[in-house]
């Protein structure tokens, strides 16, 4: 399929999306200064597949965070899109982080009692788009991740790996510029997980621009590049160059009964 | 977020714990029914007492004569040998507020009608007494003004003598005896019932012209008491002036000495009445507003445990691109919801309240639409108020720690 025909790029593909210049991150945990990143600089390009690895406490966590708009870095510049994110106000943020940005957590994070549908629609409800819209766009995202079937059910009432699909699907119906997925298959079973990086790789495939953490090395394998982070500062980056093909995996695998 | 949607949400949160918010309402019910039902059933109250009042006649002032005071000695009403009939018609003549009055006498007397006896009050008036009082007739008429000169034995009884005396039999026509006197029953009055301003039963009465009184039973030349009819209710004030006045002058009391008469001004008593009420109506309001401000508190509380027991779904709200306000006011309006729909619980309840308080007393419902509006207003405001500092807490979460929370 061409990249023009997918709702999730724009037009202007190959184009930095993201770029990062000595980002610094300093907390204060009680009476310790944490100096959580050190330096981190970084360019990712439209339709990058990145995996973020690292230990824990390797500042990828607090990369993400900043990388999601629901934090700020201390010193140092970070360009979503050209955009200074450092120059924008809260409300501006919230609108980067509603339309610009997916979010795919470990814990899939949906809101109980509330319909694979509705869930899918909660960001256009914040984007103020018209409710027919926002049913179509809810519907076309539920389509894309496989769940067109199960629009009408709880959370309670789908596995592990549909309730991360509704979440993926959540994060598209904006048609954000980046998915940033944070340990996406941590809670779910090695063929879930295979799984769901096939819902990324496809994703990608159309165009969209993704950055995976993981610690896990077998689920880094599905993205195009990884970077290792390490002591607040990006250690490794470098292409994949036996790229795993999660489709293909699938079919080798035992299949596992639901 | 557009308001429709927050809305459906906020309704979507309470409906998912019904206990908690019906119990967290309770206060708010408790509060705005109170409220009402204390207003409905105040306002009643008043009225009946401003009915009552209104029985005694229309814009009625009371002269007697005495006063609260003579010479440092309380001399009681009636006690004073100065009011005279002269007195009454230079009222009738020279007070231009005044569009009637009747002078008046009192003493009570045993009635006897074949073998049944009722003690009672006789009055001794004229004619003009039955309409400064409003004073219907049941049956038969008035006595006249011819029976007032002549003296003649002709009396008019109240419903409390008919009922003790007759029964069932027609009263007009028949002979009683007052005392060893023999009368003629001219007419009897339709009921007035109790009055509470003055706390006697009206009924209760026989009146025979003055004449008659004065002459055969009593035998004091002098009036105890006169009553006039002022224009209007708001002539009153100047009738009872115009009275004074012209008292003064005919009894020729000096600028600083008290009067020997007293009149009394029905509007008067009736305000007196109606800030008695008012002030009942107050208090208990007051304690509504108590319960009203518990209940407010109640919501706070709750909205906090709500905002706690939310934190991740604040996170997720945030992360996904909610506003600090689109997060406040999603929980602003559910407390606005559910202080509102305590409101309107809570109304329907004082009305019912009300409804079912006024008829075991037997007074008039006054569901005033004004309180409806005022209790439904400070629902919200009650709402709005102890909801706000939930609601920012809520709005002020820091994301990565929301999502983090379990």
């Amino acid at each position: 399929m061409a990249p023009s025909e997918s709702p999730l790029t724009g037009p202007d593909q190959g184009e930095n999306v993201l770029h990062v210049e000595e980002l610094h991150k300093y907390y204060q945990m009680g009476e310790n200064k944490v100096h959580a990143l050190r330096g981190v600089n970084l360019e990712i390009k439209r339709g990058e597949f990145v995996a973020i690895m690292g230990a824990s406490g390797s500042g990828k966590s607090t990369f993400m965070n900043i990388l999601g708009c629901l934090d700020k870095p201390s010193s140092g510049r970070y360009l979503l899109e050209g955009t200074d994110v450092a120059k924008l106000d809260k409300i501006q943020l919230a609108g980067i982080r509603n339309r610009k940005i997916g979010f795919v957590f470990q814990g899939f994070n949906l809101l109980s009692r509330t319909t694979a549908l509705e869930n899918t629609e909660l960001p256009t409800l914040y984007a103020r788009i018209a409710k027919e819209e926002r049913r179509e766009r809810a519907l076309e995202s539920l389509r894309l991740v496989g769940l067109a079937e199960r629009t009408d059910h709880f959370p309670s009432q789908l596995s592990g790996g549909q309730q991360q699909r509704v979440a993926i699907a959540r994060a598209l119906v904006n048609r954000p510029s980046i998915l940033l997925a944070d340990e996406p298959t941590g809670n779910l079973d090695s063929h879930t997980s295979v799984e769901v990086m096939e819902i990324f790789q496809t994703l990608n495939d159309k165009g969209l621009t993704i950055i995976l953490v993981t610690h896990e090395a077998d689920i880094a394998r599905f993205a195009r590049r990884s970077i290792v982070f390490r002591d607040g500062t990006i250690r490794r980056d470098e292409i994949i160059s036996n790229r795993a093909v999660a489709a293909e995996m699938i079919k080798t695998m035992p299949a596992l009964e639901d | 977020m557009d308001f429709l949607s927050t809305l459906q949400i906020a309704m979507r949160a309470l409906l998912r714990n019904k206990t908690r918010s019906i119990l967290t309402m309770l206060g708010i019910i408790i509060g705005v029914g109170a409220v009402i039902a204390m207003i409905g059933i105040g306002q009643g109250a008043d009225q009946t007492v401003q009915k009552q009042i209104a029985t005694l006649g229309s814009n009625m002032l009371f002269i007697s004569s005495g006063s609260g005071n003579s010479g440092g000695l309380r001399v009681g009403n009636g006690s004073t040998k100065t009011l005279l009939e002269p007195d009454v018609a230079a009222i009738a003549r020279e007070c231009p507020a005044v569009v009637a009055v009747a002078p008046g006498t009192q003493t009570s007397a045993q009635l006897v009608y074949e073998g049944d006896n009722w003690g009672t009050r006789v009055v001794g008036t004229t004619p003009e007494y039955f309409d400064i009082r409003t004073w219907p007739f049941q049956s038969g008429t008035s006595f006249t003004r011819d029976d007032v000169t002549n003296a003649a034995n002709v009396a008019v009884i109240g419903e409390t003598v008919r009922k003790n005396l007759f029964a069932s039999t027609e009263a007009v026509g028949k002979k009683i005896r007052i005392g060893n006197l023999p009368f003629l029953v001219v007419g009897v009055l339709v009921a007035k019932g109790q009055s509470a301003a003055l706390s006697e039963d009206q009924d209760d009465t026989i009146i025979a012209p003055l004449t008659t009184v004065q002459k055969k039973m009593t035998g004091q030349p002098w009036l105890r008491f006169a009553m006039a009819s002022a224009r209007s209710r708001s002539s009153s004030y100047a009738a009872q002036q115009q009275i004074q006045a012209l008292l003064r002058d005919r009894h020729r009391i000096r600028p600083g000495q008290t009067d020997d008469f007293t009149v009394r001004n029905l509007a008067d008593i009736a305000d007196v009445a109606s800030e008695a009420s008012k002030v009942m109506t107050v208090l208990l309001g007051s304690i509504g507003g108590v319960s009203l401000f518990v209940g407010g508190l109640g919501i706070m509380n709750i909205m906090l445990v709500s905002v706690t027991e939310r934190t991740r779904e604040i996170g997720i709200r945030i992360a996904i691109g909610a506003t600090e306000g689109d997060v406040q006011r999603q929980f602003l309006i559910e407390a606005i919801a559910i202080s509102l729909l305590g409101g309107v619980i809570g109304i329907l309840t004082g009305v019912g309240a009300s409804f079912i308080i006024s008829s075991t007393a037997g007074w008039p419902v006054a569901v005033s639409t004004t309180a409806i509006l005022i209790a439904a207003l400070v629902s919200i405001a009650i709402g709005v108020f102890f909801g706000f500092y939930p609601a920012q807490k809520a709005a002020r979460l820091d994301p990565i720690e929301a999502l983090r929370y379990e």
